[in-house]
């Protein structure tokens, strides 16, 4: 038996810690207290509210007689049901006025920073977050909105959460949490010209159904990730929940760290730097486990096109109408068999916090430039803050639309959903740049059909569904 | 504090669809007040009445048929509550007098608002959901015993431990968790000094 040589200088290697995702990263250095019943009590770094379902956790909380623990950590918008049009001063909403008025009363008596409808920062939740640089990587962040899935694209771990939830986030600090599955979906190449983040999501969810993502954190990664902005990333986690994520993130890069830097929120001079050591170390190690794994080669993607009333329900542009459920073909008015482009529309809508940021409306721009909307289509721009809008026009973008017959408006959520103001008539056929086309998403009857802002630009200039490549200049 | 519901039995009325979204449970139209309650009138307005607005009841729909309007238990599709977070689609479902779904799965956010607002989400492969419905009869549920019953079928169910906890005993999850303060504040201190940029000062 040969053994070891022992000497005063020599120690046997200490053993390799165990390979560890982004997500274990996050979870682990967040977890406060195991409890007994097998969940874990999670810290909670950022709460975002909206007056639409954050009013009513403020107010709930008062009436219980507790208080936020940290106010200095919680931030609140109005974006969900406040007119956008120009000259705004409320809503359109019957009775949503009371949203504002209590919203604001709360948040005053909550000591909480609101970014109220005329504040030159206003916009939509999961735009004005990483704008302003609330979001940061290795943070939690939560906000009773599905979407807040978003700003994982930042390398956070954020989710959506119930109006209960957020109560007990601001009384406590922290959410009772059970452990989630983690998935990882590697895109791997380069995505064709004229393809988009939200077309890689669409792919996703067509591919994998709508229930697919159920119960994961699931993280985004390969060549075609890495090779996104921070806008076409928040894209791509913005759909994590029309997956049945429980969210959806992007390992920090220099990408994530040159977009922060020097943004309101984001920590300045030596504790910038000490941030950014940190967040070099949270990427997935290599070897790490996920418990499930899906690998999509982004070259194969199309400009994707949603043809029923879940997202799952979307096929490529040069696709047809699949035979699908009676309910749902009656619902949008399509026979299988359809080609989908040259579906005639009436309505075009670039906006929401999946696609309403200025890279967004560049390329929407980039299509409608010297081109005019099809007779009898109505179309709108509805940036998603008001710095992307004040972005836009400093770019002279508004004009472009404006020339083109779009309405140009103030940033909201505006027609993305339908709470009772403004909205479509039944029956209208929407070309939309939004991510949900569940029936009556945008009003009662109305026929919803996703895409990317590209798409949406190119369909109501063709005044029927088209491929933006076609109409690429 | 929501009441405990360690047991519910009733008629399940079944509206099995898939990805049954919370748009369709409420829709934000029918959100109507800063509050958790004047909601059970809006619940799946959309299909329960004939026109928007209307509160015509629609006799195609299940919870208008006579057997169904007192259900107390709702059999759905895959991926149920999926879409916007409004817990206000629970809150409808409970003051209808809705206390368990049963379900082949939920969207993560829905199964949290239900666990905390007094209605059981239950998980069962799509089969023993449909089983379920031919059979028609009353449906027991015991979430002790995480069992479900409805005359002969007879199924068990899995339940993570924390939910089951939460709603057989209808505890108030932000008096548990305040037990944890002095784990609460080690932990900020500790992470104040690793993280201090996470900490944001008063403006
Ligand atoms: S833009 Fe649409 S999806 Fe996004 S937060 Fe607003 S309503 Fe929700």
């Amino acid at each position: 038996m040969t053994g070891v040589q022992w000497t005063a200088k020599w120690r046997p290697p200490l053993p390799e810690p165990a390979p560890r995702t982004l997500f274990e990263k996050l979870w682990d250095s967040h977890c406060v207290a195991r409890l007994d019943d097998g969940a874990e009590l999670i810290a909670i770094d950022r709460i975002f509210l909206h007056e639409r379902t954050g009013s009513v956790a403020l107010k709930a909380l008062a009436e219980a007689g507790r208080t936020v623990a940290e106010p200095a950590r919680v931030f609140c918008t109005m974006d969900h049901i406040v007119d956008t049009r120009p000259g705004r001063t409320g809503t359109l909403v019957k009775g949503g006025a009371v949203f504002l008025t209590e919203t604001r009363a709360a948040a005053q008596a909550a000591g909480i920073r609101l970014f109220d409808i005329d504040d030159p920062d206003q916009g939509i939740v999961h735009v004005i977050s990483p704008e302003l640089a609330i979001v940061l990587p290795g943070l939690t962040l939560v906000c009773p909105d599905s979407h807040t899935c978003s700003q994982g694209a930042l390398g956070a771990l954020a989710w959506g959460i119930g109006s209960s939830e957020a109560e007990h986030a601001m009384a406590t600090g922290t959410l009772r949490m059970s452990r989630p599955k983690t998935m990882r979906v590697t895109f791997s190449g380069r995505l064709q010209p004229g393809v988009t983040p939200k077309d890689m999501a669409l792919a996703l969810i067509a591919a994998d159904g709508a229930a697919g993502g159920g119960g994961y954190a699931i993280e985004f990664a390969g060549e075609a990730v890495e090779a996104l902005d921070v806008e076409g990333r928040l894209t791509l986690c913005n759909m994590a929940t029309e997956f049945a994520a429980v969210t959806g993130f992007i390992a920090p890069d220099e990408v994530t760290f040159d977009y922060l830097k020097g943004r309101r929120y984001a920590p300045k001079g030596e504790l910038w730097e000490r941030a950014v050591a940190a967040w070099r170390l949270l990427a997935t190690d290599p070897g790490a486990h996920f418990d499930r794994e899906i690998v999509i080669d982004a070259a194969e993607i199309e400009p994707m096109v949603s043809w029923g009333t879940s997202p799952q329900s979307s096929v490529g542009i040069g696709g047809a109408v699949p035979d699908a459920d009676a309910r749902e073909l009656g619902y949008i008015g399509l026979e299988a068999g359809t080609r989908l482009a040259g579906v005639p529309i009436d309505a075009a809508f670039i906006g929401s916090c999946t696609n309403s940021r200025l890279s967004d409306l560049r390329r929407a721009a980039a299509i409608v430039k010297g081109r005019h909307v099809a007779p009898g289509v109505r179309a709108l721009v509805v940036p998603g803050s008001m710095n992307v809008r004040r972005a836009a026009e400093a770019e002279g973008l508004d004009r472009i639309f404006a020339e083109a017959g779009f309405e140009w408006r103030l940033s909201g959520c505006s027609m993305c959903f339908y709470a009772g103001g403004e909205g479509f008539a039944p029956g209208t056929r929407v070309i939309s740049s939004t991510n949900r086309n569940f029936e009556g998403r945008q009003g009662p009857g109305v026929r919803t059909h996703l895409a990317s802002p590209e798409t949406v630009a190119a369909s109501a200039i063709r005044g029927a569904i088209a491929d933006p490549r076609e109409l690429a200049q | 504090m929501t009441e405990p519901v360690p047991f519910v039995s009733g008629v399940a009325a079944p509206l099995i669809r898939p990805n049954i979204d919370t748009d369709q449970i409420i829709p934000s139209r029918e959100m109507k007040s800063v509050g958790k309650t004047g909601l059970a009138d809006g619940l799946f307005a959309g299909w329960r009445y004939t026109a928007p607005g209307s509160r015509e009841p629609n006799p195609d729909f299940v919870l208008n048929q006579p057997g169904f309007a007192h259900a107390t238990i709702l059999l759905g599709g895959p991926n149920f509550g999926c879409g916007s977070s409004r817990e206000h689609a629970v809150w409808a479902l409970h003051e209808y007098g809705i206390r368990a779904v049963i379900a082949p799965g939920f969207a993560p956010i829905f199964r949290g608002n239900c666990v905390r607002n007094g209605i059981i989400p239950v998980v069962l492969p799509e089969e023993a959901v449909e089983a379920i419905a031919v059979e028609g009869a009353k449906v027991a549920i015991d979430l002790l015993a995480q069992t479900v019953a409805c005359g002969p079928l007879s199924c068990s169910f899995e339940i993570d431990p924390s939910a089951k906890a939460m709603l057989a005993e209808g505890l108030d999850a932000i008096d548990l968790t305040l037990k944890h303060c002095g784990e609460i504040g080690s932990f900020q201190t500790r992470d104040r000094a690793a993280r201090p940029w996470v900490y944001l000062e008063d403006s």
